[in-house]
């Protein structure tokens, strides 16, 4: 006991003799860093940037860490191409996006806790963008040109992000610094009232100006901000907002007196000049070329513009993913030939016959593809790859169509065998077995399907090939793909710029830009002058852009949208050349072989076009779908902020 | 020892099922019902294509119960009883709201206490008079007059009708099985609108149909509907 206390007696002495020196006190923590060892820290500088870069406004991420996850098309959301009528979602839990007919006001969102969409409002990324702008600028010991590259590249993604901003809800209140709360009970200071659209997009022309000179002239980089990004950035930026003031004519409904939404058609020349101009400084600097390293293969060239990232003339902006470094993608995972397939998976996304019935022949003109005669008759194919003969090369690098190759294996796609009298033979799996005329167990149905409702079949006789890996290996869970996402490419600008030049009345002009693209992509008679119309401006972008994210942003700033996806069953148009045909839904295109012994048609192939079983409803475009729905609690926040048209 | 842990066991049950109530509010239970109508007449629109708002001011953050309107111009709610606030948005409708005589806004106000029963009167662009569906065979042939309401500044023109058939009485566009659509420009006399088209086999087959006309008016999103009409196969 007497111990005891003598110890308790220690105890306290010893904790009543603890130092009373303030240095003692004062330990620089060890496991955050502080602003002044950050900021004069040229290493950590770039990764708080590397940060801030994989967070571009279109990061996939798990939105239940925190940062939320755009609603977009790109490289590793396949599903999200299956929005509109480009292709089909063969996935058992995707089939909602062909069985939905409206879209949600939100639309396209963001992602939040809880799988939820939201209206696209990031201004926790743009907080931070504005502090590391603010912060980096007080750094003193980096040197001025590494220190004004660092802010640039920061400003560059401010202004991305307020450009993704301004084409999903319009005119936004424009934040260029760190707001902070004073904590005095009233928040009105920090309330702040929606630009006009045109005045963002105006903000994004004017920072891709002001950045140019502290960003590397030359393309040294094809994942950092160059100049010839800021360029890209800038004609894409004036051209959307030229095509807004130009065809938002047509739909005076969707525009606020305010100007949040809508921009005056006065301005329309202005922004389609700024376009024009950028785009002619940045063709002639001779930066960027087209690719072109398998000029004697048009196809395969197409095919290897997307996934050869060794010194690519083309790519002026990419997000790039290694391979076993934690950063690589899942695109040809998910869709790879289920046939050939390095898992028990593969074959989701399938090109509509929509979009694969655009691409024209190779002498310039439209047609659908001719499965029938005029009698109504079959037309019989030897091959089914002949069916496509004659067509723009594009289509086979972008598409894999029946009958070719994709690892250098030949695609099973075909949808079973008709008799004489018109009766089909097929199963309900890959590479289903079934009687035929007696026979026991013949296959019926090819590997790769097509199988109605069979998730992973090819449900529209086509599945992508564009950005599909065939290095071995990019089809296994464990080892996935490092091809790179090309978010700025140089047909792009030649193309922005052609549409710029024609709303410009430069229809010469025009013809010179898209023959470039048309040229490398096999054309060999040039369009004249007189052959560009708005309608070949349409289908250019539409067959050269597929599955690269730019159909829906188009189609909303050319005020097409909602005639073309108006809510009616329509069917497939006859006239794929036709921009404001309506295309509702997605159709496919089945192959089936003959099987009539005896008859010269035996074991030729014949096509069918349907309508796959999870299309069950056209989509609708509603007009108030054009500007995203600004949600009641950003509202209830601020009061200033009015709501988007039409809703 | 045996009786303490059966006692425990009763113990423990009979907190589970003692455990407090469920929810503290009752559902709401005052139902808010009636049609949206011109004149008393219903205005008839798209399944799923008009909804109005509801605000109920005083709990701080604010956010609408939307009210869909069904395809005959009626809507109803359960609501609390309460002071709320009836907002048609601008967009909505193939009308336009006629502004309050208490607010003078597009505002109205509503106290529910208990069911109530009202109508909401609305200025539409256009009315359907006298719709009649005759069928010969499989050819059916719809009749109407498009009467012209609205005839001041606000005025618009009809830029389409439509004749719908569908398989269900949710007769649209988009759950058309077949339709027939004349713009404008080939009306010859809007007194006298007739519109046929031949009804396509159904699968499977159902001894009945429904059909409705509507016109599209120019500049608004929303179709005015006549009333479903079965048809007889």
């Amino acid at each position: 006991m007497k111990k005891s206390l003598l110890y308790i007696g220690l105890c306290i002495f010893a904790l009543n003799t603890g130092c009373n020196d303030k240095d003692f006190l004062n330990v620089p923590p060890s496991n955050v860093l502080q602003n002044e060892q950050l900021w004069n820290d040229e290493g950590l500088i770039l990764s708080v940037l590397a940060d801030l870069y994989d967070r571009y406004p279109d990061r996939q991420t798990d939105p239940n860490n925190g940062i939320p996850s755009m609603v977009t098309q790109t490289i590793d959301n396949w599903a999200e191409f299956a929005r509109f009528d480009e292709a089909f979602a063969s996935e058992n839990g995707q089939y909602w996006r062909h069985s939905s007919r409206e879209y949600n006001y939100v639309f396209p969102g963001m992602i939040v806790a809880g799988n939820i969409e939201i209206t696209y409002w990031d201004y926790a990324y743009i907080r931070e963008l504005n502090i590391f702008i603010d912060k980096c600028a007080t750094s003193t010991k980096l040197k001025q040109e590494v220190k004004d590259r660092f802010i640039a590249e920061a400003r560059y993604l401010r202004a991305s992000v307020y450009f993704e901003e301004v084409k999903r809800v319009g005119g936004v209140p424009l934040i260029l610094q760190p707001l902070e709360y004073d904590y005095k009970g009233d928040p009105a200071y920090l309330q702040h009232a929606r630009a006009k659209e045109s005045e963002i997009y105006d903000f994004v022309i004017s920072e891709m100006d002001s950045i140019k000179k502290y960003v590397p002239a030359s393309p040294v980089s094809k994942t950092r901000v160059t100049a010839g990004l800021a360029q890209a950035t800038k004609i894409r930026a004036a051209l959307y907002a030229g095509s807004i003031a130009k065809h938002g004519v047509t739909t005076p409904q969707v525009s606020l007196p305010g100007g949040e939404v809508g921009i005056p058609s006065s301005m329309a020349a202005k922004y389609y000049t700024t376009a024009l101009q950028t785009a002619q400084e940045l063709i002639g600097s001779g930066s960027y070329s087209l690719y072109k390293k398998n000029a004697d293969n048009v196809t395969q060239n197409f095919v290897s513009l997307f996934i050869d990232k060794g010194a690519n003339p083309e790519v002026i902006f990419a997000k790039d993913y290694k391979l076993q470094s934690g950063r690589v993608q899942p695109w040809t995972l998910w869709s790879q030939p289920r046939s050939n397939a390095e898992e028990q998976q593969g074959g989701r996304l399938n090109p509509s016959l929509n979009l694969v019935q655009s691409f024209e022949l190779l002498d310039n003109s439209f047609a659908p593809l001719p499965v029938k005669t005029a009698g109504g008759d079959y037309i019989y194919y030897n091959d089914p790859q002949d069916l496509f003969a004659n067509r723009d090369p594009r289509l086979a690098a972008t598409v894999i169509l029946p009958g070719t190759e994709f690892k250098d294996k030949k695609v099973d796609i075909w949808a079973g065998y008709i008799k004489k009298d018109g009766s089909i033979v097929t199963g309900s799996n890959f590479g289903a077995k079934a009687k035929l005329d007696g026979v026991n167990d013949v296959q019926v149905v090819g590997f790769d399907g097509p199988v109605n409702n069979l998730e992973f079949s090819a449900q529209t006789g086509f599945i992508v090939r564009k950005y599909m890996d065939p290095t071995v290996g990019s089809g296994r869970i464990g080892t996935q793909s490092e091809v790179w996402w090309i978010r700025y490419r140089y047909a792009e600008v030649l193309l922005n710029a052609a549409e710029a030049a024609f709303e410009l009345g430069q229809a010469g002009v025009a013809a010179d830009y898209i023959n470039q693209v048309r040229e490398r992509a096999g054309f060999k008679t040039p369009l004249t002058a007189a052959q560009i119309t708005f309608g070949r401006i349409v289908h250019e972008r539409k067959v050269e852009l597929a599955f690269e994210g730019h159909e829906f942003w188009d189609m909303k700033r050319w005020r097409l949208a909602h005639i073309i996806w108006n809510g009616r069953n329509t069917d497939l148009t006859l006239t794929p050349g036709d921009e404001t045909a309506v295309s509702t839904r997605v159709f496919g295109l089945w192959p089936y072989k003959i099987y009539d012994p005896g008859s010269p048609n035996n074991g030729k192939y014949v096509f069918k076009q349907i309508l796959p079983g999870a299309v069950t409803a056209p989509h609708e475009f509603r007009l108030g779908n054009y500007y995203g729905f600004i949600m009641d609690d950003i509202r209830n926040n601020n009061p200033k902020i009015v709501k988007n048209p039409n809703q | 020892m045996k009786t303490s842990s059966y006692y425990t066991l009763f113990v423990a049950l009979g907190l589970l099922f003692a455990s407090c109530k469920k929810d503290n509010y009752k559902a709401p239970s005052s139902t808010f019902s009636g049609r949206l109508v011109y004149q008393g007449e219903p205005i008839n629109v798209g399944f799923n294509d008009v909804y109005f708002e509801l605000w109920e001011p005083g709990w701080g953050k604010s956010s609408a119960i939307p009210m869909s309107v069904s395809q005959d111009g009626a809507f109803s709610a359960l609501l609390f009883n309460g002071h709320y606030k009836v907002i048609i948005p601008a967009s909505q409708g193939p009308f336009r709201s006629l502004s309050d005589k208490t607010t003078n806004t597009d505002t109205m106000l509503l106290t529910v206490s208990g069911n109530i029963k009202q109508d909401i009167e609305v200025m539409p662009y256009y009315m359907i008079r006298s719709p009649k569906f005759t069928t010969t065979g499989k050819e059916l042939t719809a009749t109407f007059r498009a009467e012209k309401i609205i005839k001041d500044v606000n005025a618009r023109d009809i830029e389409k009708v439509a004749l719908y058939v569908c398989k269900t009485q949710f007769v649209n566009p988009a759950n058309s099985i077949k339709s027939k659509e004349v713009s404008a420009a080939d009306i010859a006399d809007p007194a006298n609108i007739s519109l046929q088209l031949t009804i396509p086999d159904v699968v499977p087959l159902q001894k009945t149909v429904f059909a409705r006309v509507a016109i599209k008016i120019a500049g608004v999103e929303d179709m005015l509907y006549s009333p479903v009409q079965e048809i007889n196969l």
